[in-house]
């Protein structure tokens, strides 16, 4: 399909929707914790829209991206603290 | 009429805390009035920052011999006071800084404080993410940072607390908002930037600073860093004042500074300040900019005529003592404080004169 763009989650190639936001994609990678709180819990999306910051990913070397904020381009490097 | 303590201390912030945990270890009996946060004042609102400063021979000697309080104490502090022996880098911005960095390290050798001269190669190696064409610096490596308000409530844990504001103090003890009355022999007005309010007329002035924290940026920077003319940008006489100053925590997370204002009594953040302190910082660090700031704050500094702190009994009522005035360095003073007030309770022999510091200096 023309309308899915190719990035990778960890290294691992994920296929997503274009326009579709980062977090999909890491969900689609099948992760739970997308980043880890201070003390080492697993945190994940809450709020969807920008302003819980907990599903805050490194998005091609740029640690703390909101991934629900971000769409998903081809070719994309994210990193998640797994 | 309520009970009658050896010492009644007034202000649970670092420096009423450490003046507590040296009387209670002395074996006295003492409460401390804090109607608030313990370490809730300019405690919480600082870097925590252990630094030896030479601005003055009675500021060294102060800072010199509490930051050897510190490293002592290192070993005992729980986890939650963060101490971490991050050092201090003096960042010299061009060569004629490095003059000033040979005078430090000689002064800094001269009294057994470990100091090493890096030139600009080294500086580099040290902390990659300062801006080339730096002329090189000065590494105090044991200088450390601290979380003060968890250090703060470890020194108050054998303490006697009281959750009530002061209302007002003698050298017979501390009457509180509630009408009781603490008597005591000994009473301590720590109250920092707000010791005034307590005993009128006392030449303690609010200093306001703000503070910016970053998420966590792991490895960013590894020492505590603050530029060479330090004294000089932030002291500049009167004068709102700017000086790069930022610190790395525990966490990875990045503590920018520092900014000084008088005559500014109101809480808020003042966006012109702040974009002047992040401006500053960002000429040494660049890449600040592309980092995540998560929350600004301001607080009160307790600042003197002649930047020294007030330790010890007050000239009109000799069981009245002051214990502030520490400026931008309660914390790393704290513990000296403690020593020289309990010290000069007990008529035991101080281990560097308190004269420098004793309140009614300035009318001698």
């Amino acid at each position: 399909m023309d309308d899915m763009v190719k990035l990778s989650v960890d290294g691992v190639s994920v296929e997503a929707p274009a326009g579709s936001m980062v977090s999909a994609a890491v969900a689609l990678a099948g992760k739970v914790a997308f980043r880890r709180s201070v003390t080492g819990e697993p945190r994940a999306p809450l709020c969807g829209m920008g302003i819980c910051f907990e599903c805050r990913v490194t998005i091609d070397g740029r640690p703390h991206q909101r991934s629900c904020q971000v769409p998903c381009r081809q070719g994309m490097e994210v990193r998640t603290d797994g | 009429m309520g009970a009658s303590y050896d010492v009644a201390i007034a202000g649970g912030g670092i420096v009423g805390a450490a003046c507590a945990a040296e009387c209670v270890a002395a074996g006295l009996t003492v409460v401390v009035v804090e109607p608030g946060p313990i370490g809730g004042g300019a405690t919480a609102a600082g870097m925590g920052h252990l630094v030896v400063m030479d601005d003055s021979p009675a500021q060294t000697a102060l800072t010199r011999y509490s930051r050897a309080l510190w490293m002592r104490l290192a070993p005992q502090l729980p986890s939650d006071v963060e101490y971490v022996a991050t050092g201090t880098i003096w960042v010299a911005a061009d060569g004629d800084d490095l003059a000033e960095v040979e005078r430090k390290r000689r002064l800094y050798e001269s009294i057994g404080v470990r100091a090493e001269a890096l030139d600009a190669r080294q500086l580099a190696e040290a902390e990659p993410n300062l801006r080339p064409g730096l002329a090189g610096g000065l590494l105090v490596p044991d200088d450390a940072v601290v979380y003060p308000p968890c250090a703060a409530r470890f020194l108050l844990q054998r303490a006697i607390l009281r959750r009530t504001a002061a209302v007002s103090l003698s050298g017979d003890g501390i009457k509180l908002s509630d009408g009781t009355f603490l008597a005591a022999g000994i009473v301590i007005n720590a109250t920092g930037a707000w010791a005034a309010e307590l005993t009128p007329g006392l030449a303690v002035r609010k200093r306001k600073g703000h503070l910016t924290i970053t998420d966590r940026y792991p490895g960013w920077v590894r020492h505590q860093l603050v530029e060479l003319c330090y004294l000089k940008s932030a002291h500049s006489t009167g004068a709102d004042s700017v000086a790069f100053n930022v610190q790395p925590r525990k966490t990875g997370q990045l503590l920018i500074g520092s900014s000084r204002q008088f005559g500014a009594g109101h809480s808020a953040i003042d966006a012109t300040v702040l974009h002047r302190m992040l401006s500053r910082a960002q000429e040494y660090l660049p890449g600040l900019a592309d980092l995540a700031a998560i929350r600004c704050w301001t607080g009160f500094r307790a600042a003197t005529p002649d930047n020294l702190p007030l330790i010890g009994p007050t000239p009109a009522d000799a069981r009245l003592y002051l214990a502030t005035g520490h400026e931008g360095l309660g914390i790393t003073t704290s513990l000296a404080t403690g020593k020289l007030v309990a010290d000069r309770i007990l008529g035991r022999p101080p281990a560097i004169p308190i004269e420098p510091y004793l309140p009614g200096r300035e009318h001698g």
